[in-house]
């Protein structure tokens, strides 16, 4: 089993302090980078370890911060995303409330790296427990002087401030997440531009998760060549794993990018409850298509899920057993969606509740002859047409399972009623 | 606890304390622009009533020096702003495909079997209020409910009921025991 690195410092008595983090090697990245590195190297370092991002869409980390307009005279930002909304996922908040300076330090690193002296931690509200120990560790860092003016003695400045949603889950989508930080509703704008040219404020800004900020400080103190060895080669690192649903061990797990998905249900999840048997598995939050069974040995990597017509995602693995229902599933994946839909693109606004209306008609027993092919029209009406990837999610995720779950949606129209519930 | 909204033009501000002011002033520090201080303003403002009445969104648009509508969009766009009254414990469950998969539908029943009331509803007594939600960030503990700020896990009927009767008995401290929410 791979040793922990995310996770080394969870089950260590206050963990979330700073003193728990300095014991364990913590801010030695800081002290070397600011020693050693200019800005430019830094970001070299985290091309070099082909760190990809971990907030959904995987997009490489040391590429985007290089993005990043070189000229000093324009005012950078940081926007460290950690709004984990996507149902299914958890593991940004066990970073947070477990080991927090190791996301913190990796904000630092990457304020250094892009010229930033301003960052924002957006958060979910309803993480009380994190805010608090957000709150708590940036003081600090401040007391510490990793925060501040004139950082370990250096020219480098920063501040950082933990700034709180409200509930919305579209304000994880960074251009959303922009527009919220600045005081509006949460609605994503059109890209480009992209926020690494003009983003918060109409500054270059660099949005990232905060488990691919976390693993910074590890970059540099282990480098490049060590992160880079772990798991699948085309994005690697150590990963966080969240299990739920019909498994007999849920929680999170630290393992290598890539192992393969069986591995992670079967081995270490402890597979299905006793007596049922897997049916299909969602591999990376509610916006992945759910596979099947058979498909298991697929590997948790962003090209190899893709390749299986789903994605990584947000490692927000959830199982669901022979003994539930994928109509019931999809219908209450689709209502979150409809829910959460910003309203600005009427696709995903009118689509979705349109989805939502048949849906609960088939799961009340009123399902009418032509409604499965409303639902697929409607999918493939959405899909690829909405104005930011909430809605593709939506639209891809119920359109595979109308496709690998077609009998026991049919059953729906013609028996008018569930065969589980 | 109700918050009377009625206030005639002359008597001034009436929800925005003084030091409430100096700590909005205080966050306008952190950001550029002082739109940006608004969630944090109304966030604040929710946790000494529970709740935002307009009056209050009108003060928090006139600390700000910003439109009211900006103040009244950014309300009544996101969830955890209460834009109605709400019971001394807001009981937010989850029923998203983790729970739902543990059979948070039945919780639901339960709770609203239990309390007398329907989902978005508060008890006579102002006590509780119900409310659905969408994923807590805590899939692996599911079933999950947050009251106020508490996260409760792995729920079943039992400890509901359990959890509601220490609620009941829990003296009143007349603060809102760690809303927002
Ligand atoms: C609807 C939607 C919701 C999203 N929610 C989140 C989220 O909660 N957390 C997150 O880090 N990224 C989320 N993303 C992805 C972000 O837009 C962005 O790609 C990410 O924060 C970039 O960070 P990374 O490069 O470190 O992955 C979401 C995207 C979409 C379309
Ligand atoms: S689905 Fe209920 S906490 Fe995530």
């Amino acid at each position: 089993m791979m040793e922990k690195v995310l996770l080394k410092n969870a089950e260590t008595p206050d963990s979330h302090t700073v003193g728990a983090y300095e014991a364990s090697g913590g801010y030695q990245a800081l002290a070397t980078v600011l020693r050693d590195y200019q800005p430019d190297e830094l970001i070299e370092l985290v091309k070099e370890s082909n760190l990809k991002g971990r907030g959904g869409a995987g997009f490489a980390t040391g590429v985007k911060w290089g993005f990043v307009p070189k000229d000093p005279a324009l005012k950078k930002y940081l926007c460290c995303n950690a709004d984990e909304g996507e149902p299914g996922t958890f593991k940004d908040r066990a970073i947070m409330e477990k080991d927090p300076h190791q996301m913190i330090e990796g904000m630092i690193l990457c304020a250094y790296a892009i010229g930033a002296e301003t960052a924002y931690i957006y958060i979910r509200g309803e993480y009380t427990l994190s805010i608090q120990r957000l709150e708590a560790a940036l003081q600090e860092a401040y007391d510490k002087g990793y925060l501040g003016q004139r950082i370990l003695g250096s020219d480098f400045n920063l501040d950082i401030y933990v700034h709180c949603g409200a509930g919305a889950y579209i304000c994880g989508e960074e251009t959303a997440l922009i527009e919220s930080l600045e005081g509006r509703r949460g609605q994503p704008r059109l890209k480009p531009p992209f926020p690494a040219i003009e983003g918060l404020y109409a500054s270059p800004t660099v949005v990232n998760n905060v488990e691919t900020l976390a693993c910074v400080p590890h970059i540099v103190t282990r480098g490049a060549e060590w992160f880079s060895a772990i798991g699948s080669a085309s994005g690697p690192g150590p990963k966080l794993y969240c299990l739920s649903g019909h498994v007999r061990k849920p929680g999170l797990y630290e393992l290598p990018m890539g192992i393969p998905l069986r591995e992670l249900v079967e081995e270490h999840a402890g597979g299905a409850k006793p007596g049922r048997k897997i049916k299909a598995v969602i591999p990376g939050g509610v916006s992945a298509p759910m596979i099947l069974e058979s498909d298991l040995d697929v590997c948790m990597d962003f090209e190899s899920l893709a390749a299986a017509g789903t994605m990584l995602g947000s490692a927000g693995v959830i199982v669901i057993d022979d003994n539930d229902c994928v109509v019931r599933v999809a219908t209450r994946i689709t209502e979150f969606f409809a829910h959460e839909s910003c309203g600005k693109c009427s696709p995903c606004r009118e689509g979705l509740s349109w989805a939502v209306k048949i849906l609960r008609r088939l799961e009340n027993g009123e399902g009418k002859e032509g409604d499965l092919e409303q639902l697929d029209f409607l999918c493939d009406g959405i899909f690829g047409n909405t104005f930011c990837a909430l809605g593709d999610g939506a639209a891809w995720g119920l359109r595979r399972a109308l496709q690998h779950f077609r009998d026991e949606f049919v059953y729906h129209v013609e028996k008018k009623e569930c065969p589980f519930h | 606890m109700t918050v009377e909204s009625e206030v005639s033009a002359e008597s001034g501000p009436r929800f925005l304390t003084k030091e409430m002011r100096k700590k909005i002033e205080e966050i306008t520090g952190r950001y550029p622009t002082r739109r940006s201080a608004i969630m944090p303003s109304l966030f604040l403002a929710q946790e000494e009533y529970g709740y935002l009445c307009d009056e209050v969104l009108l003060e928090v648009a006139e600390a700000l020096g910003v439109p009211e509508v900006w103040v009244y969009e950014i309300a009544t766009f996101y969830t955890m702003f209460n834009t109605t009254p709400v019971g001394r414990f807001h009981i937010k469950l989850c029923t998203n495909v983790s729970c739902l998969l543990l059979e948070a539908g039945s919780l639901l029943s339960h709770l609203e079997k239990r309390l007398g009331i329907a989902r978005g509803e508060t008890t006579g007594d102002g006590l509780f209020t119900l409310s659905v939600v969408e994923c807590l960030g805590s899939c692996d503990t599911a079933p999950v409910m947050q009251i106020n700020k508490t996260y409760y896990e792995t729920l079943s009927a039992e400890g509901i009921d359990q959890i509601l009767e220490e609620l009941k008995a829990r003296p009143a401290d007349g603060g809102r025991e760690g809303a927002p929410a």
